[in-house]
């Protein structure tokens, strides 16, 4: 009997140790060549930044200016309440004293420059798509950005979700830290619209299902699933018949523009920001995306709820 | 022809005052529908697909406005969910807002109807009365 207590706390032990190792969020930075990066690209940053739709979750709510990211806007999800934070380069309220690497290491692995990790409400689990050119540009442009001063309240997110380090055992499962690959097989349109999509775009955030601990699906990537915030439901867009696949690519493509559909319908709810932002980039790029997505296979999605009657 | 309009008109109201005390959702839906095909020959025009149209695009704006005044009798408390409506929930919790945005919309119908002489002034005057569609989509609607 002693001894059977013995081996349960060793393994018990072990156990902790374990996830105290696996999650442990030190990182290996991706980034060892900034400090040979030549100096950033602006424009290219406020593109990122556009696509990225940074703002739909960081400006401050309940005032027109987008471009003020002083956070506070709450995220519903079913483990808690997140609140975005200020991401102004104010120096004590936002980010405005990091680095380029605290930045980098932000987007790219999900931790903070004290060494937390953070929790994937934050889509780091596309962003890190973003090379890290990319991203120092991205951080360049928000730094041209007016400080906002404030911080946002922390995360309203109860036992167990409320310990970060826990995260860390979440990404070991699901999350996939390498940097974007081009196929070499594929055309350089196709490319382009792979990494706007997938990285900055983040569009499979939300026209996913997500398993029991808010994962991503894999498998039905795309074929679109409920609402992350528990408002309705995001449609499929593979090549599905209940998807896209009697959309053109220039209907796609006019969609993120304008945002009517072929049957001039005119997307709502929390893809309606999306458009605004999306529209900010070049046709060509908005056509890429298109090639994409008219080259995602179809696949049926989760069965939708039920009508109330 | 006064005499046409106003007997057409009586034989429109009676129609859907009858449709809408049955099924307030499938009107509304009607209406929107419209709404939705005036704006794709609004837009032909508007991309120089098809050819302005003084007519044409004067019966858009009038779409417009018209969905925009019978829309607020057409959500009652007793018609929520049900049939495939795609209505969203703040529309009963903010009223108000709802109706200030129809009332916006129709507005600027009106107000592009009156500006719209040629094809420069129609594609400014569109654009404008369009802004509406996806801010009030935003709002008070929820795919399910
Ligand atoms: C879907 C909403 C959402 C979007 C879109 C979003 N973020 Fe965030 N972001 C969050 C949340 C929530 C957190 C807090 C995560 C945490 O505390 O673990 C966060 C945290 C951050 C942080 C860390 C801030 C700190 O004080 O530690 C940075 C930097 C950041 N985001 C930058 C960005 C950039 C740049 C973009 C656009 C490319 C972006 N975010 C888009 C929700 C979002
Ligand atoms: C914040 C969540 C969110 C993100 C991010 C998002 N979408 Fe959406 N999307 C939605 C919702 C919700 C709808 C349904 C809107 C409606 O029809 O009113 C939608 C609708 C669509 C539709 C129309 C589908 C149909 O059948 O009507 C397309 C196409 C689409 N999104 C493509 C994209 C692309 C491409 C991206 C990435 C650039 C993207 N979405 C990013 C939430 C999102
Ligand atoms: C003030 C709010 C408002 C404005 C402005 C508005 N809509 Fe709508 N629209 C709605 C609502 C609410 C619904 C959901 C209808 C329902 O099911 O009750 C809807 C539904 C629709 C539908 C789907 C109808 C169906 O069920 O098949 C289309 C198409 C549509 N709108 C097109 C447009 C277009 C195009 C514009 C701009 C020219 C526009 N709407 C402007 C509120 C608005």
């Amino acid at each position: 009997m002693r001894r059977l207590f013995l081996t349960l706390g060793i393994f018990i032990l072990l156990g902790l140790a374990g996830f105290y190792v696996f999650t442990d969020p030190r990182v290996v930075s991706p980034a060892p060549e900034i400090g040979t990066l030549p100096p950033p690209d602006v424009e290219n940053g406020k593109l990122l930044f556009a696509a990225g739709g940074c703002s739909s979750c960081h400006a401050t709510p309940g005032q027109d200016d987008k471009l003020r990211l002083g956070g506070g806007l709450a995220l519903p999800s079913p483990f808690g309440t997140f609140h975005a934070p200020n991401i102004s380069p104010h120096t004590r309220d936002g980010i405005g004293n990091w680095g380029v690497k605290d930045f980098v290491d932000a987007m790219a692995t999900g931790v903070s420059p004290s060494g937390q990790h953070y929790y994937p409400a934050f889509p780091y689990t596309s962003y890190r798509l973003m090379p890290p050119k990319a991203l120092a540009d991205l951080f360049a442009y928000i730094r041209t950005l007016p400080s906002v001063e404030g911080r946002a309240p922390g995360h309203d997110l109860p036992f167990p979700f409320n310990i970060r380090r826990a995260v860390g055992g979440w990404k070991l499962l699901f999350f996939d830290g390498t940097p974007f690959r081009p196929d070499p097989t594929k055309s350089e349109e196709w490319n382009r619209g792979a990494y706007l999509v997938q990285g900055p775009g983040h569009c499979a955030e939300c026209h996913s299902n997500r398993n029991a601990l808010g994962a991503i699906i894999p498998s039905t990537r795309f074929a679109g699933g409920p609402d992350p915030e528990g408002k309705g439901f995001v449609p499929n867009i593979t090549q599905h018949a209940d998807g896209l696949a009697n959309w053109s690519k220039s209907e796609i493509a006019e969609m993120l523009k304008t945002g009517f559909t072929p049957s001039f319908d005119s997307v709502g709810g929390s893809m309606a920001p999306v458009v605004r932002n999306i529209a900010q980039l070049s046709d060509a790029d908005r056509m890429a995306m298109a090639e994409f997505i008219k080259s995602l296979p179809a696949v049926a999605g989760p069965p939708r709820p039920k009508k109330a009657e | 022809m006064i005499r046409t309009v106003v007997v057409a008109a009586g034989l429109i109201l009676g129609l859907s005052a009858v449709v809408a005390q049955s099924d307030p959702i499938a009107q509304r839906r009607d209406a929107m529908k419209a709404v939705g095909a005036a704006t794709r020959e609004g837009a032909a025009i508007a991309k120089g697909e098809a050819a302005f149209d003084s007519a044409k695009v004067q019966m858009i704006f009038k779409v417009y406005a018209d969905a925009a005044k019978r829309l607020p009798a057409l959500y009652p408390e007793t018609a929520k969910s049900g049939g495939e409506t795609t209505a969203g929930p703040k529309i009963w919790e903010d009223q108000g807002g709802f109706k200030t945005a129809l009332a916006k919309f129709e507005t600027e119908a009106v107000a592009g109807g009156a500006a719209a002489k040629d094809l420069d002034s129609f594609r400014s005057a569109f654009g404008a009365a369009t802004k509406n569609c996806g801010s009030c989509h935003e709002v008070y609607r929820i795919k399910k």
